[in-house]
């Protein structure tokens, strides 16, 4: 009774815990700052997409105004020789059409080659293999994930070339020559097959490893299902994980789409760097990210670097496109799941 | 019965298939892995020598000489980026972990991170280009002209939706109690946060922050047109300046054997960066973020 009566408002009760707590005064403002600069800093990578869409389509009002959406699919025929023409830097002619057909060409035949591989080897690493297998497997790929792109291209200068030239490419000519698809005129090695290959090897990490962490949030609930059934193992991987996981296995391969689409040094090295439309894929071309690598510091004229932006941009936004479909997919299925799980 | 027992044949059948596919697929994919990585580490090590760690670039066509001036110019761009990139990243990490939980601002801010790291870096380059080595406003610094300023803003702007991601998955393996303990004694939230929270969780997001550095550090792309390389040593923000994967990408492409050596001995070192931070972040995030507090 003494006590409770006595507690407000008489400063010789106050508990010298207490005491000491309001002495330091205080620390709502220090905490409302502190919380807003986070939040700032948080803020700062919308701020940067911003930032980047902004400059972009500012730098290239110059090439938007004179061909507008043409750009990306019109042709010109030259004035002296008769022949199709994409891209002149001497006459100010720019269409982006080579670029799209290569970047797009050079892509899927990465997806065609990196998908099955990728898969089958996610499905290996979580349904089959040995635990003791398990971990070293998943260091190697996180560690070529990380690999830099100029890495895979001196790789593929000095090895993957020579060895798509020697060995490789005749055999196609001679096995696929009739599908048009390998013609026997580019007796470099470099072109679209060569830039399909280094890009396949360079996006599996990614779609392998994502699939496995896909295939690793189905719960095992699941499998015992499908095995109590009678089914036989890969029965149970495909009705069993592969069903239940198609969606993030999609995003998977929708991001590895999205790397393809937008990788620059390891194609620009092998790709031959012509703007040419071939239906060869041994024929040398160029990619949307390697024109731009190739051509951005010798650009002739305002309107040619402007249009190599205006590249830039449609490559960015495709790619934010791309990606932000791909991370749908998966977080749709990963989600409420630890990310980290081996 | 008779057709039943075809059936479960069959399906064993598949069964055995499916798994040798599996199994080819696993090696036809290991396989050029571990031979691209030993072939890496072969042609380097043997290529590795004193000079180059001490000679800048000879004349094209003679023999000899090093990167030094690309290892010098490469820690320049990777210093100025980190301090752009870490605090941003980190700070970006604390309000998505600590503050934003739960929210719509925090799920958009991860989800524009997750796309921003999709962004192929070329397209930062030609960011960084336009607004920085373009416009020329004489007053200021750094602006109108290629620097080591205006490459190092480019991989800066790489590291943080990394380190944002990284430093907040550290900080969710954070367990509640620690936070309550701290609140509990009566220290502010800030410091809570900052000594108590990111204190615990700093080993991971110092590896984190090293993966985010081997990364740009190999990053060729965005340096092409804005730090755009130098054949001297060059320490200055306000000049062209050399970097490693710069100088790589340029000696793979020419036409001497010195300078393929060259090449091959900078891949090495920037592939033993790489391995270090990789195996590094491995080793915190297998033993949990607590253990490593202490």
């Amino acid at each position: 009774m003494d006590q409770s009566a006595a507690k407000p408002n008489t400063a010789e009760t106050v508990s010298p815990i207490r005491q000491y707590l309001l002495s330091r005064g205080n620390s709502a403002l220090a905490d409302k700052f502190f919380h807003a600069l986070m939040v700032l800093c948080a803020l700062s990578i919308f701020a940067i997409v911003a930032l980047i869409a902004w400059q972009l389509v500012s730098n290239s009002q110059l090439t938007w105004h004179k061909f507008g959406f043409g750009f990306f699919y019109k042709t010109f025929v030259s004035p002296v020789t008769g022949d199709k023409l994409y891209w002149d830097p001497v006459n100010e002619q720019f269409s982006a059409l080579p670029f799209v057909y290569g970047t797009l060409v050079s892509s899927f035949l990465s997806l065609l080659i990196a998908v099955p591989l990728g898969v089958g080897l996610a499905i290996f690493l979580t349904e089959m293999s040995p635990r003791v297998l398990r971990g070293p497997l998943a260091f190697l790929t996180e560690l070529l994930a990380a690999i830099p792109s100029v890495i895979y291209g001196l790789w593929a200068v000095f090895v993957l070339v020579p060895l798509l030239r020697q060995y490789v490419n005749p055999v196609l000519v001679t096995t696929l020559g009739w599908t048009g698809l390998f013609s026997d005129d580019n007796p470099t090695g470099l072109g679209f097959f060569a830039g399909g290959v280094i890009l396949s090897i360079m996006i599996l990490p990614i779609i392998s490893s994502l699939t496995r962490e896909v295939m690793t949030a189905v719960p095992h609930s699941q499998r015992e299902a499908v095995l109590a059934l009678g089914a036989t193992r890969w029965e149970m991987i495909r009705t069993g994980v592969l069903r239940n996981a198609r969606i993030g296995i999609v995003g998977a391969i929708i991001l590895g789409l999205g790397r393809a689409l937008g990788e620059t040094m390891a194609v620009t090295m092998v790709i031959g760097n012509t703007p040419e439309i071939h239906k060869s894929l041994l024929a040398n071309g160029s990619s949307m990210a390697s024109v731009i690598a190739n051509e951005f510091t010798e650009a002739v004229s305002d309107v040619h670097r402007t249009a190599l932006i205006e590249i830039g941009l449609a490559l960015f936004i495709v790619t934010i496109i791309v990606n932000a479909l791909a991370q749908l997919l998966v977080w749709a299925v990963t989600r409420g799941t630890p990310s980290r799980a081996n | 019965m008779r057709g039943e027992s075809l059936k479960s044949k069959i399906r064993t059948i598949t069964d055995h298939a499916v798994t040798v596919l599996a199994v080819l697929a696993t090696v036809l994919v290991v396989t050029p892995l571990v031979v691209i990585f030993g072939y890496l580490v072969f042609k380097g090590a043997s290529s590795l020598n004193l000079a180059f760690f001490t000679e800048i670039p000879k004349p094209e066509g003679e023999i000899g000489g090093g990167m030094a001036n690309s290892i010098v110019g490469s820690g320049v761009l990777l210093g100025l980026s980190s301090l752009i990139g870490v605090p941003l990243g980190i700070g970006g990490g604390i309000f998505l972990a600590e503050f934003g939980r739960g929210t719509a601002l925090a799920n958009a801010i991860r989800f524009t991170a997750d796309v921003l790291n999709g962004v192929p870096s070329i397209v930062m380059g030609l960011a960084a280009y336009a607004l920085i080595v373009s416009p020329h406003v004489s007053f200021l610094p750094f602006l109108g002209h290629f620097s080591a300023f205006s490459g190092g803003v480019a991989l800066g702007i790489m590291m943080i939706p990394t380190v944002c991601r990284t430093t907040e998955e550290m900080l969710l393996m954070v367990p509640h109690a620690v936070r309550e303990a701290a609140l509990g004694l009566g220290v502010p939230n800030w410091r809570s946060v900052l000594s108590i929270t990111l204190k615990t969780a700093s080993p991971g997001i110092i590896t984190g922050c090293m993966l985010a550095f081997a990364r740009v550090a190999g990053e060729t792309a965005p340096l092409l047109f804005t730090a755009l390389g130098n054949s001297f040593m060059s320490t200055s923000l306000n000049q062209p300046i050399e970097a490693l994967p710069l100088q790589i990408y340029v000696y793979a492409l020419s036409p001497y054997d010195d300078q393929h050596r060259l090449a091959w001995a900078g891949a090495l070192v920037l592939i033993l960066l790489i391995v270090v931070a990789v195996s590094l972040v491995r080793y915190v995030t297998s033993r949990g973020v607590l253990k490593g507090a202490s």
